[in-house]
């Protein structure tokens, strides 16, 4: 499912606001996690999961085709963890 | 941050009363889990994708027993980061 078939979903499910006021929710709401990312900050999402956002350390690398050294810099990634009532409900018959 | 903060940042950018925008908060995750469950994938541009795969069971080892085990079955859920959250994220690494 895309994002826009999300939106419609939501909509459809809570049709007390306008589909246009619906993406403006989501967007907000992904826009605020986002925010947190750059601040580094952990998001904790009972029942859903947490995203931990780790710094990799700078390191150097080869280029497999060429073999020659690349400088990679430090980089932020986010690792995402499924929460516990998520993972029930994907495992459960 | 948690829902709790996630529902007042709503409040204070888009003006709904503080209750709508809890059960707008909730609507959002419990309909994330939903289509998870239902369709396996999700994919929220600019965000990031979630994905169920399934995992065989495998061999493993209780670390702390030092025991083997089987581990089950599973079906477990990742999320890879958008190419452009990834590249937002990694134009200004510096201060901390």
């Amino acid at each position: 499912m895309t994002k826009r078939e999300f939106v419609n979903y939501l909509s459809e499910k809570y049709p007390q606001i306008t589909r246009k006021d619906m993406e403006l929710v989501v967007n907000t709401i992904l826009d605020a996690m986002i925010e947190a990312f750059e601040r580094e900050e952990r998001i904790d999402i009972r029942d859903f999961g947490n995203f931990v956002v780790k710094r990799r350390r700078p390191r150097k690398a080869r280029n497999p085709r060429t073999g020659a050294e690349v400088d990679l810099p430090e980089r932020r990634k986010v690792h995402f963890k499924v929460g516990k009532g998520l993972f029930r409900m994907l495992n459960e018959k | 941050m948690t829902k709790a903060e996630l529902v007042k940042i709503l409040n204070e950018k888009i003006g709904f009363s503080k209750k709508e925008c809890q059960e707008l908060v909730d609507l959002v995750f419990e309909t994330m889990k939903e289509v998870l469950v239902k369709e396996g994938r999700l994919k929220l541009s600019g965000f990031g994708i979630f994905e169920v795969r399934h995992k065989k069971p495998r061999r493993g080892r209780n670390p702390q027993t030092n025991e083997s085990m089987t581990i089950s079955e599973r079906r477990v859920l990742v999320f890879r980061t958008s190419p452009l959250l990834k590249k937002r994220l990694n134009e200004s690494v510096s201060q901390r």
